[in-house]
């Protein structure tokens, strides 16, 4: 019972900052929205018995990411918001559809194809953060270590990206 | 009883709104935060499913996920700064130079 | 019942009551340490020696006028204040006071809640607090409190990499990521973490007097160049959150400090026998101390040094903090695999 209201209130909040963020007029409110937006998903995981990666997505989202995205809105000072003045060869109208039918067709495959995977059902213990680390650091290791480049690569490209001078 | 099911639900309300804000919205700074809600509703599927099969491999995964994020907003963000430096607009539809 | 709501909330109220009694007796502490080391006498006038100089200038606060400027973004304006103090509070929610105790027939926990991340829980929800100071800011529309606020989310920003990895040195040494468990470890060692990381403990003090905009790093606030930094604009009841979430967060780095370095509840040399007697002083007492004795430190600091340059700040964390942090998060990692 109590586990089901936690669900209901934090989907409806989830989805309630997520149209927020996307219909927000000023881009500085939308990234706040943005923020609140992941801090119910990381109360969802906490709800999913995933505390390492509530903590994570809070520590990288909501204290990295969203405070980059902040700071390029704020940099990019805008004189004229891009909202204002209208390309007459958009289609918004026609990309509100499409996003619509992409929901119905995600949808209609949910109600159709899902079915519970086989497979054992393993043992994920209420403190599952030795587990996650075992996994990541074995099974997972190449990826993980693939994954440490491709952030540092991304690193230096924003560097350099974000440099003046060419 | 809350099943994968109300979970994959709430993951396709969520992946649509970000495919609705990609679609609809011309600053690019909010497409972006708009993928991020779509990469956030990702991460929803798997950790549901890492609760519902009692296996970590899905927030293993989950934690990828959010690598690529990251590194996709610095990149994205840098590209944006590059641009925006040059031609004083965030506006999706002007950048439709291939160079200039 | 008893067991489930009312005992979680008498902890949940003293921890709350014990923090700000502390904020409000650390503010007139400062001055008068400021006072001290100045051969001055600081306030006297409010209450015996001046005790009750902070209740008067909380007062003063609530009855000023609380303004906000014409071009000032409203909403924003009006929730970066909460949205810089909620986070500092909620921090307390994992750090052990005291070991558990009992009254009453009742078994009160000593702390409000201990969550087997928590320490990854400090460290997320203190990069929180940067969103009230990067609002404040900008919601102000205003050039000194935009400038104040770029600077400290920058300066918050750098010195939280070499803060963090001083942390993973904690982690790997302990074992464990609950905080409670780090001062067991503690207990099962025998000494204090200060002690086996004096570097980590070092780069962590210089994190956290910068990430508190503490001299000799309140560039942010610096006077001379920007008037108040990120809060200029701000008066009334909204500036006294501010006030209130800066010193918060002093204590939540002590009182981090004192779990991860000092042994937490823990008395000196826990271990040594002939200390034994030790013991008799009750954990949170022993807590106040340490975290009383570190803030102490912050204050003496400030009195003291001169403040840096704002590139000398950033060379400072970036080449020197991080690279330092990073080697003694290897060495660290090397001895415990080779010892």
């Amino acid at each position: 019972m109590a586990e089901a209201a936690a669900f209901y209130i934090l989907a409806a909040l989830i989805l309630g900052f997520g149209v927020l963020v996307v219909t927000a007029k000023s881009a500085v409110h939308s990234v706040l929205f943005l923020v609140a937006d992941f801090l119910c998903v990381a109360a969802l995981y906490v709800t999913l018995q995933a505390e390492f990666l509530a903590v994570i997505q809070v520590m990288v989202y909501a204290g990295g990411i969203v405070v980059l995205y902040l700071f390029v809105v704020m940099l990019v000072n805008l004189k004229r918001p891009p909202d204002a003045q209208r390309d007459p060869r958009r289609l918004g109208r026609l990309g509100a559809v499409l996003a619509v039918a992409v929901m119905v067709e995600l949808a209609a495959i949910l109600a159709v194809g899902w079915s519970r995977p086989e497979g054992e059902a393993g043992a994920l213990g209420p403190s599952n953060v030795a587990q996650v680390g075992r996994a990541l650091y074995t099974d997972y290791l190449i990826p993980f270590e693939l994954a440490s480049i491709l952030l540092l690569v991304a690193m230096i490209g924003a560097i350099l990206l974000a440099r003046r001078e060419m | 009883m809350i099943t994968a099911t109300h979970y994959l639900l709430l993951s396709v309300g969520l992946f649509s709104l970000g495919v609705i804000g990609v679609l609809t919205r011309r600053n690019i700074i909010i497409i972006l935060m708009s993928i991020e809600l779509m990469l956030n509703a990702v991460n929803i599927n798997l950790v549901a499913f890492s609760h519902e099969l009692q296996n970590v491999v899905g927030q293993a995964f989950a934690v990828f996920v959010i690598v690529i994020a990251a590194a996709e907003a610095a990149v994205g963000l840098g590209i944006i700064l590059a641009f925006y430096r040059n031609k004083e607009t965030v506006n999706i539809d002007e950048m439709n130079l291939l160079r200039w | 019942m008893v067991e489930t709501v009312i005992v979680p909330l008498i902890v949940i109220l003293t921890v709350l009551f014990a923090v700000l009694t502390t904020v409000i007796f650390m503010v007139l502490l400062e001055r008068k340490v400021q006072a001290w080391v100045q051969v001055r006498y600081g306030p006297m006038r409010v209450g015996y020696h001046g005790l009750l100089q902070t209740v008067a200038d909380v007062l003063k606060l609530f009855l000023k006028e609380d303004i906000t400027p014409a071009r000032a973004d409203r909403w924003l304006f009006t929730i970066a204040p909460l949205m810089a103090l909620v986070p500092a509070l909620i921090a307390f929610a994992v750090i052990p006071l005291s070991r558990d105790l009992t009254l009453f027939g009742l078994r009160f926990p000593g702390q409000v809640a201990d969550v087997n991340v928590g320490l990854l829980y400090v460290v997320s929800v203190g990069t929180l607090g940067i969103y009230g100071i990067i609002l404040g800011g900008w919601a102000s529309n205003s050039k000194y409190p935009l400038l104040g606020s770029l600077r400290s989310s920058a300066q918050i920003i750098s010195y939280e990499i070499a803060v963090t990895m001083t942390l993973v040195t904690v982690i790997v040494l302990s074992g464990t990521l609950s905080m409670t468990g780090i001062v067991h470890a503690q207990l099962d060692k025998g000494w204090w973490f200060g002690f086996m990381q004096p570097v980590a403990f070092f780069i962590y003090f210089v994190g956290g007097l910068a990430e508190t905009n503490r001299l000799p790093f309140d560039l942010p606030e610096a006077e001379q160049e920007l008037v108040a930094g990120f809060h200029t604009e701000y008066s009334g009841m909204r500036f006294a959150f501010f006030f209130l979430a800066e010193y918060t967060n002093m204590i939540v780095i002590s009182a981090v400090a004192t779990t991860l370095f000092l042994g937490g509840w823990l008395p000196p040399f826990p271990n040594v026998a002939w200390l034994g007697f030790l013991g008799v002083v009750p954990g949170w007492a022993w807590f106040m101390l340490k975290t009383f004795g570190f803030l102490y430190v912050f204050l003496w600091v400030r009195a003291t040094f001169p403040r840096y340059r704002y590139d000398q700040l950033m060379r400072l964390g970036w080449k020197w903090l991080i690279p330092l942090s990073i080697a003694n998060l290897v060495v660290t990692g090397l001895m415990k695999v080779l010892v």
